[in-house]
């Protein structure tokens, strides 16, 4: 019987390859408002392997603006940096960085 | 899907299929005429049988029986248009048959029948979905009513806050339970607020109409809309078990998890930083 090819070719309990329920630890890009005009922009989640203050280093340089790292006890490392810089931190991590888009959560408005 | 396709108002996109439809509902007038003349046709055919019947009464059993099936195909037609034509088609034949046993004169009933048959198919299917559409829109073409979401009225509550005048509403057509809707906002705007005697909510903050709807926009895609059939008609329930969030969708059936609110990190700004340190 295991001659017939046609029988075993699919099997539809198989992984599909696609697993979503692996965990994908997103990266969150949030906003919030300070007095004023003025709004603050956090990166939390980012990956151990990275070094966070030569990113920052850079981040300040490129997008013209102030940040800095603070600990949190719950969740890391955050970077936060002055004025809105969601969009900027973004295509900065998607192109310096090689993080996949799907991991980036912006939240905000 | 994308964010435009969501149905809020002020965004006024009709959908693709909608221009497909309109066509058809163009000619429903000559359709509609078509089948008046159809049930005409038929109902013609019923009567004269029954008088050549009446004439003669020689053992006309068969007969009979094709009058009684064929008003019983008339009865259901007006419920199970489908099945009308395919029972239409098949009965002319053996009605016809059945007719040449009996002995009826065929001359007359030749006419009508030819007749029925020239009416042209694209005519008949478009009858079909007229019908359909009337009768029952939602198996027609999947056509789904769209949820009309009202744009969110954002006022100006002083300098500091804003006030977002029909969170209920919005909660209500969504099928949500507010306090949810609410707490997303919070946790998506990094602030917080309360709601007032008139069931408002207040947010800290200056935000704008565009900015609130942006992230309703957000909250129907991850909260509301059902994953498998992109209805928006859907329920939120908790499972107490394991303590997890499903969307239930009433259209298809189908449950699926969602992630719970997190708030994620908000740094403390301005006079709470200061009485921190």
């Amino acid at each position: 019987m295991s001659n017939i090819e046609n029988l075993k070719s699919f099997d539809p309990f198989a992984d599909t390859g696609d697993d979503e329920t692996e965990l994908t630890n997103y990266i969150h890009i949030r906003i919030q408002q300070r007095n004023g005009r003025k709004t603050l922009t956090t990166v939390q989640g980012l990956p151990d392997e990275y070094d966070l203050k030569k990113i920052l280093k850079v981040i300040k340089k490129d997008f013209a603006c102030n940040g800095n790292i603070v600990k949190d006890e719950e969740l890391g490392e955050v970077i936060q940096l002055q004025g809105d810089q969601r969009l900027k931190v973004m295509e900065f991590m998607v192109e310096a960085l090689g993080v996949k888009k799907k991991n980036i959560k912006i939240h905000g408005f | 899907m994308s964010a435009e396709e969501l149905g809020f108002d002020p965004s006024i996109k009709k959908k693709k299929k909608s221009k497909d439809v309109a066509p058809v509902s163009a000619d429903s007038e000559t359709t509609t005429v078509a089948s008046t003349e159809d049930d005409d046709l038929f109902s013609g055919l019923k009567k004269k049988k029954k008088k050549s019947k009446d004439k003669k009464d020689t053992s006309e059993e068969p007969s009979a029986d094709v009058t009684d099936d064929l008003s019983e195909s008339f009865e259901g037609m007006k419920l199970k248009k489908k099945k009308k034509k395919k029972v239409v088609a098949a009965d002319i034949d053996e009605f016809e048959k059945q007719l040449q046993d009996a002995g009826i004169d065929e001359s007359i009933v030749n006419e009508t029948s030819k007749k029925s048959d020239l009416i042209p198919y694209s005519q008949l299917l478009d009858r079909f979905y007229g019908i359909l559409k009337e009768k029952n829109p939602e198996l027609a073409g999947g056509q789904q009513q769209k949820l009309k979401i009202p744009p969110p009225e954002v006022l100006r509550d002083g300098n500091k806050k804003t006030i977002f005048a029909n969170v209920q509403q919005i909660s209500q057509v969504l099928q949500r339970n507010p306090s949810h809707l609410i707490q997303y906002l919070f946790a998506e705007l990094g602030t917080s607020g309360s709601i007032d005697g008139e069931q408002r909510l207040i947010i800290k903050g200056r935000f704008q109409s565009k900015n609130i709807e942006g992230v309703l926009r957000r909250y129907i895609q991850e909260y509301v809309i059902c994953r498998t059939c992109k209805s928006m008609n859907t329920e939120l329930k908790r499972e107490a078990a394991n303590r997890l969030h499903f969307i239930v969708c009433k259209a298809c059936g189908s449950t699926k998890s969602v992630t719970s609110i997190r708030t994620g990190f908000t740094a403390n700004v301005g006079a709470m930083k200061k009485k921190r340190v």
